[in-house]
């Protein structure tokens, strides 16, 4: 079961943790779409440590213009459910 | 890995690791060298470059190839070497450009690509790339009009990609390793026309 569909509008998390994780932080509290679904694959902030829980991976654009206030590209990420929430 | 890295710090650190695992059981020096020689040996950008000539001839695959990645390299035997991730074929065209980047490190599909070069793990590739690439692309001597739309793919997580070049005008006439051999490294990363 997926939280999020193709189209719908996330904001990727704004903390970054003290541990491992594989949010980039120039992602961090930017808005992006979710492309598609990547599949359910194994949460690496939790692995890490032991803990092997799996979650759905999204891939998300984002405007360069909104990760870095200019530019005209976009880049596409793909993040963990956990690392997401609806854009406000 | 590129160059040698035998004089490196990281070989002495790589090899503490190895030790540790042979030591805890989880995997023996033979294993290693195995794995090692299976990887160095099979992968090359010569086989990324086949799967571009063949999805360029064979309408039917291209289409195979952007919506399964893992099973098209599948059909064509290189379905060992891309297991274990999500294969991603992005596609050129003239509006738009792919390229790839690995940010948190250095990840791409080795098995089809070969060995990646250094400059892809270099810190100033790794920023550049999402921030400014139309002029990390200049550098590379590809000069893009402002009107092609630019996708930055980061290999962050789970999926590798592999950029399918747009195929070069006047091929008609040319066979799938004629064309595979136009497809070079740069060009399946995406820092290249092709």
């Amino acid at each position: 079961m997926t939280r999020f569909g193709a189209g719908a509008r996330v904001r990727a998390r704004v903390a970054d943790p003290d541990g491992h994780t594989r949010l980039p932080r120039y992602a961090c509290g930017h808005t992006g779409q979710v492309v598609e679904a990547r599949g359910t694959w194994q949460l690496p902030d939790e692995a890490v440590h032991g803990v092997f829980r799996s979650e759905p991976v999204y891939a998300v654009r984002f405007d360069a213009a909104e990760l870095w206030g200019s530019g005209s590209h976009s880049v596409i990420l793909d993040l963990w459910e956990s690392y997401l929430e609806e854009a406000p | 890995m590129s160059g040698e890295h035998d004089e490196l710090p990281v070989a002495a650190r790589v090899r503490r690791l190895e030790e540790r695992m042979i030591a805890a059981g989880l995997a023996t020096d033979e294993e290693f060298d195995d794995i090692l020689e299976r990887v160095f040996t099979s992968a090359s950008p010569v086989n990324g470059a086949r799967i571009v000539a063949h999805a360029w001839t064979d309408p039917g695959y291209r289409e195979r190839l952007l919506a399964d990645g893992n099973a098209a390299a599948a059909e064509l035997g290189f379905g060992a070497g891309t297991q274990g991730y999500l294969l991603k074929a992005v596609e050129n065209t003239p509006a738009v450009h792919n390229m790839i980047v690995c940010t948190l490190c250095s990840c791409y599909p080795t098995a089809l690509l070969g060995p990646s070069p250094s400059w892809y793990k270099s810190f100033a590739y790794r920023s550049r790339a999402v921030r400014e690439p139309r002029a990390v692309l200049a550098e590379f001597g590809l000069e893009l009009p402002d009107s092609t739309e630019i996708r930055v793919w980061d290999a962050n997580s789970e999926s590798r990609y592999l950029v399918v070049p747009l195929r070069a005008e006047g091929t008609d006439g040319m066979d799938e390793s004629e064309l595979a051999s136009s497809v070079t490294r740069n060009g399946l990363i995406g820092t290249a026309i092709r």
